[in-house]
């Protein structure tokens, strides 16, 4: 459901409008519901030719950062014993 | 050449660090059924073959989140009579040109019978057919949750702005939290007659959905459910950070709602994209979800305000009663009590092709995911 | 050409000019498009003997012929046009039985109202083609079909070649521990066609990769004569191949992820539009079968040639009683490649 990609603003084309870039292509899409604040070199997270919403980049890199550390955490004792 | 923010988050050895983490806490004594409400879940974990990488305690259950697969037979052939008997030029998303309904017809069937059905990228763009064609009536069949939903809205406040006389909506917006209280309430039933209710100890939450209404609606839910909800994001490793995110919850006997995907999703959503829903839709009483029957409070219908751009209003449309298959499975398939494999129609009458339940409708379907992804789970080891 | 007979009264207007009903009645309008149009461009001994049947020598071996339909919206696309790509298809598809293609027929199905300079792009692209392809265009037709009863233009071709003998490529042919082998990058053609659809358009550098690949086949065939398959993997991409050699030759299928290369735009298309690379059209790739132990010769064959150059070993067939194509994916799971319905449309959710 709600095939939805982050894509980098490359350029506003006026009228609420503007130009994003995912691998290379450009499409055009509508900042109608995102803040005025967008601007270009945001990434957004594009649906139906809409920017829905901004994708913040340190929340990315923390997230990231917790899939790598998930290993660490529990190594000390393997699977933890029976409550 | 790498796709920020997609393909870093598809790696394999952080895959591998994940799935060493959720093969080592979870519990062997007991099992984890998790289910994932949406599609665009499912499709991950077929599409990547996100089931290899957990242990065998951990299985997940499909649920209904495909707004194609929802939709009443009905309501789709009320699409089909716009196109074939009132001669609008009906634009709709590519994903609902093939379903079938009433007696098989589909939107293409009728394309080639010569009715006028166009496919649109966006709401807009079927604005901008109707602009391009002002002696032309031009119908925008809406489909989508609340990701889709504000997209609609927009498309609906242009054209009165521009005060549109050949631009219509046909509405089918539906509430992605309705439909998890309902499926909690037909579990509830099913109790009550003695049956399986529901075999779920665990939610992955909507990705996009949620980044419109936020994590807050599934508080309530979680807490009077007793059941952890973790919001994520719709790549592979997003899933598997979720699924480990509920294996903890569990273990720790934790029911809370945990937001996985913070880079696009907050508390309170996108508050912009809510008022332009609020300004343009209302709530109906009710509304058919093949599959899971009427639910109150769960679909949007076009404000008074905006009558004169509601295709219903402006249509005579009969609303033809389509009953679910007897032989459907799904009501059971989603919630978890069932796999596609137990229906007795599963591969045989029922495939992607010739889809009789709600499951099959679309490939986010469980049973057509099953189908296409899953089926040599079953019939052959896995080579190499 | 016969210089010496009477020309036309006026020449053809190829700035402004439109196909009309009479363009294909079979009177001098017609003789007039056809020679000014398709004769001058097309020109060969062949034609030039002006029978409606041409007539050609025949050489030792086996010959083969296939004939393919041409439909396309838009008719121009970046890297190419109908004209070409009917070229090309046919000759790839002579060219997919080991064959050395000699000679196509070309029929036309022009729509009244189509601009005749449009049509002239078209037939000079198909005669740049066929020069290029190295194959002469012996025969033709063309019918004007009413206004609103066509797209255009359709164009039929048919190819026929010769395949040297010792020779024997086949669908049935894939052996359990055959490696497969794929010429390049999937779905270049199929994106590069929907940037331009109506209602989609978004910007790319991408264009098709329509090319004609009987030289590729036959450095391909002269390094590893014992080829058991050639597929062209158009529509349907290069899922349909394995599912159809999957089921003609009895066996499982096996790709890595890792191995199949896809150009960044067709990734980016792909993501946005909610499309899987496998099954976009290709009108330049293929996919050949061959004992594993040829695998790195015919590798490198491959990737000597031009069209070949980002030529990978993408997978192994299996003994698979169920037939099932499947791919380890990047990410570390399995998932089986199943065929789709009909086109893959751009979707939603
Ligand atoms: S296989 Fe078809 S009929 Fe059976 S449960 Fe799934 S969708 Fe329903």
């Amino acid at each position: 459901m709600c095939l939805a990609i982050p894509a980098r603003i490359v350029a506003m084309s006026g009228e609420g409008m503007a130009q994003v870039e995912v691998g290379g292509i450009v499409k055009e899409v509508s900042l109608a519901l995102v803040d005025d604040e967008v601007t270009i070199g945001d990434y957004v997270i594009v649906h139906v030719g809409f920017a829905l919403s901004r994708l913040d980049p340190e929340e990315a890199e923390e997230t990231l950062q917790l899939f790598a550390e998930a290993g660490a955490l529990p190594a000390a004792g393997g699977p933890e014993p029976l409550q | 050449m790498t796709v920020r923010y997609i393909d870093e988050f598809r790696d394999r050895k952080l895959a591998e660090t994940l799935s060493r983490a959720i093969h080592a806490e979870a519990d062997s004594g007991r099992s984890y059924r998790l289910m994932e409400f949406c599609g665009g879940h499912t499709h991950a974990i077929f599409r990547y073959g996100i089931l290899d990488l957990l242990p065998a305690n951990v299985t997940m259950v499909h649920g209904p989140g495909c707004p194609v697969c929802v939709l009443p037979i009905g309501r789709l052939d009320q699409a089909i009579q716009l196109a074939r008997d009132h001669g609008v030029m009906l634009c709709t998303y590519g994903d609902l040109l093939r379903v079938p309904g009433v007696e098989r017809a589909t939107l293409l069937k009728a394309r080639a019978g010569g009715a006028d059905v166009r496919m649109v990228y966006s709401s807009l763009d079927a604005l901008a057919l109707a602009r391009a064609h002002p002696d032309r009536q031009v119908v925008f069949f809406a489909i989508g949750f609340e990701t889709t939903t504000p997209a609609t809205a927009v498309a609906l406040l242009q054209a009165k702005a521009e005060r549109f006389r050949n631009f219509t909506v046909h509405c089918n917006h539906v509430l992605t939290p309705a439909a998890i209280s309902g499926l909690l309430a037909s579990a509830r039933e099913a109790e009550t007659r003695g049956e399986p209710g529901l075999a779920v100890d665990g939610f992955v939450g909507p990705a996009h959905v949620s980044a419109v209404i936020g994590s807050r609606p599934f508080e309530r839910f979680a807490a009077e459910h007793a059941t952890p909800v973790v919001i994520a994001g719709f790549e592979p490793l997003d899933v598997m950070q979720a699924i480990l995110m509920l294996v903890r919850q569990l273990n720790d006997g934790r029911a809370e709602v945990e937001n996985e995907y913070t880079r696009v999703v907050c508390r309170d959503g996108n508050r912009k994209a809510q008022a332009l829903m609020d300004q343009v839709f209302q709530l109906r009483p009710s509304f058919d979800w093949r599959g899971l029957g009427a639910l109150p409070a769960s679909a949007l219908g076009i404000r008074d305000d905006f009558a004169d751009f509601d295709a219903e209003k402006r249509f005579t449309l009969s609303a033809p009663d389509v009953a679910d298959s007897k032989a459907c499975a799904c009501a059971s398939i989603l919630r978890g009590v069932k796999k596609p494999t137990d229906c007795r129609i599963f591969a045989t009458a029922c495939t992607p092709d010739t889809p009789i339940g709600a499951c099959m409708v679309s490939s986010e379907g469980a049973c057509a995911a099953y189908y296409t992804y899953g089926r040599y789970r079953d019939a052959a080891p896995v080579a190499g | 050409m016969d210089l010496g007979r009477k020309a036309f009264p006026r020449a053809l207007d190829l700035k402004s000019g439109r196909i009309e009903l009479g363009h294909g009645a079979g009177g001098r309008t017609m003789t007039q498009l056809i020679e000014e149009l398709f004769e001058s461009r097309f020109a060969n001994p062949f034609l030039a003997q002006r029978h409606d049947a041409a007539s050609f020598p025949v050489t030792d071996g086996r010959m083969v012929v296939s004939t393919d339909g041409f439909v396309i919206s838009p008719l121009f696309f970046p890297g190419g046009d109908i004209g070409s790509l009917a070229v090309h298809g046919t000759v790839n598809d002579v060219a997919m039985a080991g064959a050395r293609p000699l000679y196509l027929t070309c029929g036309m199905i022009l729509e009244e109202g189509f601009p005749l300079a449009d049509l002239a792009r078209i037939c000079a692209s198909m005669a740049d083609a066929a020069a290029a392809a190295g194959v002469c265009i012996v025969a033709g037709d063309t019918k004007v079909v009413e206004r609103g009863k066509g797209d255009g233009v359709f164009i039929t071709t048919t190819g026929i070649g010769i395949v040297p003998d010792g020779v024997a490529i086949a669908a049935d042919r894939a052996r359990p521990g055959d490696a497969v082998l794929l010429s390049g990058t999937l779905g270049d053609h199929g994106v590069a066609v929907l940037s331009r659809r109506e209602g989609l358009s978004f910007a790319t550098d991408l264009v098709s990769d329509s090319a004609p690949l009987h030289t590729l086949v036959a450095d391909m065939v002269a390094a590893v004569p014992d080829i058991h398959v050639l597929r062209d993997a158009t529509r349907g991409g290069f899922a349909a191949v394995l599912n159809e050699i999957a089921r003609e030759s009895g066996v499982g299928i096996t790709v890595r992820e890792d191995a199949i290369p896809v150009a960044a735009a067709v990734r980016g298309a792909c993501e946005l539009l909610g499309l899987d690379p496998l099954y976009v059209a290709n009108e330049g790739k293929l996919v050949a079968f061959c004992p594993a132990s040829d695998a790195e010769r015919l590798l490198a064959v491959m990737q000597a040639h031009p069209l070949g150059r980002e030529s990978a070993i993408v997978g192994t067939c299996t003994d698979d009683p169920h037939r099932f194509v499947q791919m380890q994916t990047s990410f570390g799971g399995n998932r089986i490649i199943d065929w789709i319905a009909g086109e893959q449309l751009p979707r939603i959710c």
